[in-house]
């Protein structure tokens, strides 16, 4: 009779279960329930109870963190679709890509070694912008329902974040 | 006309009454305490008026402690004992603490927290701190005329755990019930916001005594939503204080002070920033133990100078937070400036260059923090009223992980994640037939496991002996809403189950704990079995109400054997209640709480039904 936690989080948001998604009414409906179940609406009861709103707005948050982010939403959208995205066993991208990704590193470890800030944050913007058209690519591809294709673009995304965060961490590095 | 009601002596209040809660500005430098009074939130004041008490507590040898003024004023004369900005120590170790070198104490290094020799014996800054919560504890009761009901404390945004702990400990050592620990720049951001019905992007820049924070808050139709926090647990105005200080040793050409020649000067050096504040100009004369006078001068350009370097520490947080954020300056719609430290005129420039604006400063830096824990405190003390229909939520300042092979981190939580949030990850053995795990939990950003924070180190033992990478162990970081972790660690492949719970630990244990908290109860001669009792009577009390309301709203959700079942437990509980066993009130409160276990999670549900369906997805506003 208890709500199911295992329920998916497109359904816990009242959400159609798609990757295109309306980011307000997410939010919106994020903001609802988090007003029911966080723990501070709780703080004045019994320990059971406050336990309980922690584990619902621990995994309200959960679900929300996975459905904002595009990547995030695609893997989980593969994850509950029943198609394996292969993050850990399918390695082999194109060679093309794999190309393009190694002069992307270099561009960044040479603007790192540098103390280049400027390049770097040049670079930021121009991978910020090559990831935008990677993201349409995935949209088309979930919107014909071609969810193989999807898993591998998803895949090429996630070098795609790796290589931001590496970006963010030069830039960190160099502030600091 | 009807009669006024009033409840039996020692039997907790009604239903809705108003419950006593406070929020409490634990600073570097300054404490205060505040409440909601009639809808408004005010600090509170001492008996000569004086609503900031200062942090500094002085053990005087016949076993007296004093605190506040009179122990500042003692500070001189009595340095080793008079122990100021003792927050600078909280959870920290002797080689984290800076300018150990020119402070008077007698530190002891003690494993994960550092410890004080004084004349009442070796205290933990957990117990030092305890003292200051006490006076606010003793002036909040005196002024609102009755025990608090709970206190929401404010720390740094930028604490890690073992500095949270350390601030709840030292609530417990006090005697009061956290409700909560909150984020000092979010407390701001909760004052100013409801002050202003704010909407949009803020920035709260918050330079106290001894910390630093700035967090980049949403607020949108009454949720307050930190989307990053950044910021330096050991930068403050008392880094001003010291940078002129050396300045003043320098110019004097002064040999190493006595203790007493140290605190004199840092006094001195703490007057001029402030002087410096409103005047062009400041003359510093200062008369030696020796019986030397030192007359110097120094003007504002010059002191902007030798602390340039600290304001620019203050920029790259900015920037690390509004990138973690997703945010450029320009999308700030206001900055909230919070601590006293923030009164210098460059910091004020710094800022508004910064972010392109100048700050808000229409409120007070110093008691802003302590508005916004008090209206916390009283929505969690449970006297939420319509009017108070917003939320705040919060984020984890800094990543949490476990070392792995080679002294590397694996990053579990990601810093800013909100909070609470769980995150579970799966390890194996790395010999055939290993049958225990030993796990290291660590704070910080940091790749290298030596460069960030150790919080706790445990094993889990009793894992079946199988091939190398065949068990599979499942770990689980639990963080909750104060920011707090706990750790459990699972072997699943087997279906033997071993699990390990982990408090982090950061020196004090819970026995230490334990027996501060005896003696300090010896101390105030306070019966601790009364209390005991009155604390369980309160918690049974509320128990019964809380079911009782969920009764009322939801009894619909049981059938008539589930019903009887609660209002049998009830009956039995408020009975218990009447009478003077506490174990037998807390074996009952269990009980009750178990009876209504699965009324609950119905309630529970219906409520996130109801959430969902009053936002059907083409109806919710964009």
């Amino acid at each position: 009779m208890s709500i199911d936690l295992q329920q998916d989080y497109f359904a816990l948001f009242g959400l159609p279960r798609r990757f295109d998604i309306d980011e307000g009414a997410l939010e919106a409906a994020f903001h609802a329930l988090q007003g029911e179940v966080h723990p501070d609406r709780h703080a004045h009861l019994p320990d059971a109870d406050r336990r309980r709103a922690m584990q619902w707005a621990t995994r309200v948050n959960e679900a929300f963190r996975t459905l904002r982010k595009p990547l995030a939403r695609a893997l989980y959208l593969l994850e509950v679709r029943g198609v394996d995205s292969g993050l850990e066993t399918n390695t082999a991208m194109s060679a093309a890509f794999l190309m393009e990704q190694m002069e992307w590193r270099e561009a960044v470890e040479e603007a790192r070694a540098g103390g280049e800030v400027g390049e770097l944050e040049h670079l930021h913007q121009r991978l910020r912008q090559h990831g935008r058209s990677v993201l349409a690519e995935l949209q088309a591809q979930f919107a014909a329902d071609d969810l193989q294709a999807a898993a591998d673009t998803a895949r090429r995304m996630m070098f795609i974040e790796k290589l931001q965060n590496d970006i963010d961490e030069a830039l960190e590095a160099l502030e600091s | 006309m009807a009669l006024l009601q009033i409840a039996e002596p020692g039997m907790s209040a009604e239903p809705h009454k108003h419950r006593l809660a406070a929020g409490i500005d634990l600073g570097t430098t300054n404490s205060l305490v505040a409440t909601v009074r009639n809808g408004i939130a005010v600090c509170l004041a001492d008996e000569e008026g004086r609503t900031m008490l200062p942090s500094v507590v002085r053990y005087h040898a016949d076993g007296r402690i004093e605190c506040g003024c009179a122990a500042m004023q003692a500070q001189a004369r009595d340095p080793k004992n008079t122990i100021v900005s003792v927050k600078r120590f909280m959870g920290r170790g002797l080689k984290d603490v800076a300018h150990v070198e020119s402070s008077p104490y007698d530190f002891i290094d003690a494993p994960g927290m550092v410890r004080l020799r004084t004349v009442q014996g070796v205290k933990s800054p957990v117990e030092v701190s305890a003292e200051i919560l006490r006076a606010l504890r003793r002036r909040a009761e005196a002024s609102l005329g009755g025990e608090l009901t709970g206190v929401v404390i404010t720390v740094p945004a930028y604490f890690d755990d073992a500095q949270r702990q350390a601030t709840k400990d030292a609530a417990t050592l006090a005697g009061l019930n956290v409700l909560r620990l909150l984020n000092e720049p979010t407390a701001a951001a909760v004052a100013y916001g409801l002050d202003n019905a704010s909407e949009g992007v803020y920035a709260v820049y918050d330079l106290g005594g001894g910390t630093f924070d700035l967090s980049i808050l949403k607020l949108s139709r009454g949720i307050f939503e930190v989307l990053a926090t950044n910021g330096d647990a050991a930068l403050g105005g008392d880094d001003f204080d010291h940078r002129l200080f050396c300045w003043i040793l320098d110019q004097a050409c002064i040999e190493p002070p006595s203790s007493e020649d140290a605190r004199l000067l840092q006094m001195k050096a703490r007057e001029t920033k402030e002087l410096l504040t409103s005047c062009a100009e400041a003359p510093i004369h200062v008369r030696l133990g020796s019986g030397e006078e030192i007359s110097l001068s120094i003007s504002r350009e010059q002191f902007e100078d030798i602390t340039a370097h600290l304001v620019r520490k203050t920029l790259a947080p900015m920037r690390k937070a509004l990138r973690d954020a997703g945010l450029d300056a320009e999308a700030v719609k206001g900055v909230v400036m919070v601590g006293g430290a923030t009164r210098m005129p460059q910091i004020q420039r710094s800022v508004a260059e910064f972010f392109g604006q100048e700050p808000l400063t229409n409120l007070d830096p110093d008691k802003v923090v302590a508005l916004g824990a008090a209206i916390q405190a009283n929505v969690l003390a449970g006297n939420r009223k319509d009017e108070d229909d917003w939320l705040l939520l919060d984020v984890i300042p800094l990543s949490l992980g476990l070392e792995t092979m080679g002294g590397l981190t694996e990053k579990l939580v990601p810093r800013n994640s909100t909070l609470p949030i769980a995150r579970a990850q799966e390890f194996t053995t790395f010999k055939d037939g290993q049958t225990a795990m030993a796990f290291h939990v660590v704070q910080g950003e940091r790749e290298l496991v030596s460069d960030c924070r150790s919080l706790a180190r445990f094993e889990l033992r009793g894992i079946p002996p199988m091939v190398a990478g065949a068990a599979r162990i499942r770990v689980t970081f639990q963080v909750d809403a104060d920011g707090l972790l706990s750790v459990s660690a699972r072997e699943m492949s087997s279906g033997v189950e071993a699990s390990v719970l982990v408090k982090p630990s950061y020196g004090l244990t819970d026995d230490e704990i334990a027996g501060m908290l005896r003696a300090g109860v010896d101390h105030a001669n306070d019966d601790m079995r009364a209390r005991a009792l009155r604390e369980q009577q309160v918690e049974g009390q509320r128990l019964i109400e809380a079911t009782e309301h969920a009764l009322g709203e939801d009894g619909d959700l049981l059938d008539g054997e589930e019903r009887a079942a609660i209002a049998a437990a009830i009956n039995e509980l408020r009975a218990a209640c009447g009478a003077s066993d506490h174990h037998r009130i807390r074996r009952l409160i269990d009980e009750l709480a178990r009876a209504t276990a699965d009324f609950a999670a119905r309630r529970m549900d219906r409520s996130v039904r109801a959430a969902l369906a009053g936002h059907k997805v083409d109806e919710i506003p964009l």
